[in-house]
């Protein structure tokens, strides 16, 4: 697994549960080591231990969590970086679902061997889509209801998320947007430097 | 409809496509008036409206220079211009000059080149200000993208090159040869003393090793150096450390040994040895050593700056005996006793 995944899990845990967990965890987990670094790879085996020994320690589900963690990678201010790149997706929540189609190769045009699962938007009708994640990444749809959630907040606008089951080996996420323009939004510059 | 009109109509056809095909246009007239500019253009001077101004009193021409007046201007049709605004921030835009047909003024197409990203901060502009074909927005979210990712990779660097340093500081291993180092031996030598056990230090110098090094190359050099470590590897017991201290520098201890005798019977092998020529691509290297020894049992208590510089006296009185010696640092001091005693009664 890419350690830039590996190093989220970890962000994510220092920042909502504490540095204690971590070390915790990454001791139940028998890594050898407390700090991911995010430019390496690690085998798929390592996140598999550290998310079952997170699951145990938190005695919440695996799922729950990762929503948190999807959550956390747009909203959390350690992660603006993060929000910014998912915002250079389209002016509108809307836009910004359809850009979730290219959301793999985005990603794979910054760091070339992050590969993400495809995603595919279906639009139901104007105020209602479809996101099928493509199997590849355990999880990765949890993670996603988490990130669509937040970026929906991020934009301003109103949606309600949930599974939808599975077609096929793909696992299926509903989107409702009940209003588009439903609150201020977070701001958006395309410029870093205005923004900071 | 007059013929005014006519233009009229079509002119306010043309800005309108204009504004959504290529939002940072100037529509000039013949006399290089600025009728309409697009909306992001426009966002550049939100406060001063730019139509009705002169262009070349909003924009400077920057290439070609010597252009000044507006005549010149059209007769850059299809040519790239770089453009600046005159008053700060003075952004840099590329430019296409396209004129209109009859003469009637010309679009002058501006985008901003690579000051898009300083422009973007200044001017606060948003997705929506470039056309849909435009790859602004992908070349920002790239930049940011690749930058957050070069960011990762640097400080991932810059730890990797700590630990290697700090690794280094650690190893006990001379690189070259692969016998120890000078810290690994250093090491050694206090763990013997602290444990109050007797060794012999020997110090071994190559002679003739620089001429080595001149005249066949560092090459037959290092592997000089290397059958010269090997030797003393295969010379001396397991648990008898071989140290490389310095260039052409060795340092071995024994450990428990402090029958001279013995000591001697090794220093005389080693010398004979090491001075086999050793053959280096095709070239006949030359060499032999000089050797000092001192015994830890010579000092009470002994400290390892005391018997380093005392094996390091014994290995001098040797290269001044010429080279090929070995001496011990007893007989030394045996010889400076006769020296006082013969000198004294002179005196």
């Amino acid at each position: 697994m890419h350690g830039l995944i590996n190093r989220a899990i970890q962000s994510f845990v220092c920042a909502t549960y504490g540095q204690s967990c971590w070390l915790r965890v990454t001791e139940a987990a028998d890594l050898g080591f407390a700090e991911f670094e995010a430019m390496l790879v690690y085998d798929d085996d390592v996140t598999v231990r550290v998310m079952d020994a997170l699951c145990a320690d938190l005695n919440r589900p695996r799922a729950e969590i990762l929503e948190d963690l999807g959550t956390y990678l747009v909203s959390h201010p350690n992660m603006e970086d993060l929000r910014r790149l998912l915002r250079f997706g389209g002016v509108t929540y809307v836009e910004f679902l359809h850009s979730l189609d290219d959301l793999s190769d985005r990603v794979r045009l910054a760091v070339s061997d992050l590969s993400l699962p495809e995603l595919e938007l279906r639009e139901v009708n104007p105020m209602e889509y479809q996101l099928c994640c493509h199997p590849g990444l355990p999880g990765f749809s949890s993670v996603m209801v988490g990130v669509l959630r937040a970026m929906a907040d991020d934009y301003g606008a109103l949606a309600m998320l949930s599974h939808d089951g599975q077609e096929g080996e793909a696992d299926v996420i509903s989107i409702v947007l009940v209003e588009s323009a439903f609150a201020e939004g977070r701001h958006f510059d395309l410029g870093r430097a205005s923004y900071d | 409809m007059t013929w005014g009109a006519q233009v009229m109509i079509d002119t306010e056809n043309l800005a309108t496509l204009l504004d959504t095909l290529c939002p940072m246009f100037v529509l000039v007239d013949d006399g290089g008036r600025i009728i309409r500019v697009g909306p992001t253009l426009q966002k550049l001077r939100p406060d001063q409206p730019m139509a009705g101004k002169n262009f070349l009193d909003v924009f400077e021409l920057v290439r070609p220079r010597a252009v000044t007046t507006i005549s010149a201007l059209m007769t850059l049709a299809g040519a790239k211009v770089h453009l600046k605004l005159h008053d700060t921030p003075r952004t840099a835009l590329k430019g296409l000059i396209a004129p209109l047909p009859h003469g009637k003024g010309a679009v002058i197409n501006l985008s901003f080149g690579i000051s898009i990203l300083d422009a973007v901060g200044d001017y606060a502009l948003t997705s929506a200000d470039f056309s849909g074909t435009d790859l602004a927005v992908e070349l920002l979210y790239l930049v940011e993208a690749k930058s957050a990712a070069m960011e990762a990779s640097r400080s991932l660097n810059l730890r990797l090159q700590g630990a290697m340093l700090a690794a280094e500081e650690q190893a006990f291993t001379d690189m070259l040869t692969g016998v120890k180092n000078r810290r690994a031996m250093d090491v050694f030598l206090g763990h013997l003393i602290s444990g109050n056990s007797p060794f012999a230090l020997m110090h071994l110098d190559l002679d003739f090793f620089k001429s080595v090094n001149d005249r066949f190359g560092h090459a037959a050099g290092d592997y000089v150096l290397q059958q010269a470590a090997r030797i003393m590897v295969e010379e001396t017991r397991n648990d008898d450390t071989v140290a490389r201290i310095g260039g052409d520098e060795f340092v071995i201890i024994f450990k428990g040994l402090a029958d001279e005798i013995i000591i001697s019977a090794i220093a005389g092998r080693l010398i004979d040895r090491l001075q086999i020529p050793m053959v280096f691509e095709n070239n006949t290297c030359r060499i032999s050593a000089s050797i000092g020894t001192a015994l830890s049992t010579q000092f009470t208590p002994p400290k390892a700056a005391e018997v380093l510089h005392a094996a390091d006296l014994a290995l001098y009185e040797a290269k001044r005996n010429g080279r090929s010696r070995h001496c011990l640092y007893s007989t030394l001091v045996d010889l400076q006793r006769t020296n006082a005693a013969t000198d004294t009664p002179s005196e």
